[in-house]
């Protein structure tokens, strides 16, 4: 995976978090995902298809997932909750949908959001492509959003991600 | 003043419902896809739809063809992550009056609709 397709998705973490949560975000050393490691207890997964193949995927602690969705949803959300998996699967669209969009003149379509629930599960690719894990520390806590996204017309991709400026 | 949400996050409708609540605007109904939003639709005539563009059953893009076929005039707001130009124009293209891209703030959704009521009020 290029790594320049990684500032994006930093932009549309922080711009995500900050607009619907009123929280603000740090972003850590963005590293490769180890085959199989074992993450955390809730993951929203969006798929990219089109022009772009992969999928982001937004991983959270039990507790951090509870924190993060209350303020999203404006009111206690634990994870019993019927609303808890919506309240993360529509961060997780908001995450891939603001990313999408700075890749200008491509055609990329994104997956109606999935949410996997279990503690210390992970969410493995079809495909032996390197994953990147972008680490991500805010006031409520921190959390992970790995990506793995491959784009067939790389020299639009690369002048779309420069021409959005990021 | 009735107003129907459409989108299969029920996270989202309460959000939106709350910003039209402060609004003062109470009579609202529900779809959480666009199969369910026509059949609605037709049953409640509503004053203004607000629309998400990725749905299961049926996305927002044919609900709005949908509804142009048998609804010129109703203003009907897209609220979608879908950001790109191209799809703004396709929704444009399709009978939307306003767009909203999703993250939104609460006061930018409140203005909008506010914007939206107000442009179809000056033209009746």
């Amino acid at each position: 995976m290029d790594v320049q397709y990684i500032n994006p998705f930093v932009f549309s973490i922080c711009n995500t978090l900050e607009t619907m949560c009123a929280t603000k975000v740090t972003i850590g050393k963005p590293r490769v995902k180890e085959a199989n490691t074992p993450l955390t207890d809730v993951s929203g997964v969006i798929g990219f298809s089109g022009d772009a193949a992969g999928s982001v995927v937004v991983h959270f602690t039990f507790d951090v997932a509870s924190a993060i969705a209350s303020k999203f949803a404006c009111c206690e959300i634990t994870p019993d909750h019927e609303d808890f998996s919506d309240a993360i699967g529509e961060l997780a669209n908001m995450i891939a949908g603001s990313a999408k969009a700075r890749f200008e003149g491509l055609n990329i379509s994104i997956s109606l959001p999935n949410v996997v629930i279990g503690k210390n599960h992970n969410v493995s690719s079809a495909k032996n492509e390197k994953r990147i894990l972008i680490p991500c520390e805010t006031n409520l806590g921190s959390f992970l959003v790995e990506l793995g996204m491959v784009i067939s017309k790389t020299n639009e991709a690369k002048q779309a991600v420069v021409a959005t400026g990021v | 003043m009735k107003i129907m949400l459409v989108d299969d996050s029920r996270t989202i409708r309460n959000i939106q419902k709350n910003v039209l609540k402060q609004l003062d605007y109470t009579d609202i109904v529900e779809a959480e896809d666009g199969v369910i939003a026509l059949d609605k639709f037709t049953e409640t005539n509503p004053d203004l739809c607000l629309i998400d563009w990725n749905m299961p059953n049926m996305d927002g893009i044919t609900l709005v063809r949908k509804i142009r076929e048998i609804n010129k005039t109703v203003p009907l707001i897209m609220c979608t992550t879908e950001a790109e130009k191209t799809r703004v124009i396709e929704a444009i293209k399709a009978g939307v009056n306003n767009y909203i891209v999703k993250p939104f703030t609460v006061e930018s959704l409140g203005e909008k609709i506010n914007q939206t009521l107000s442009k179809a009020s000056a033209q009746v």
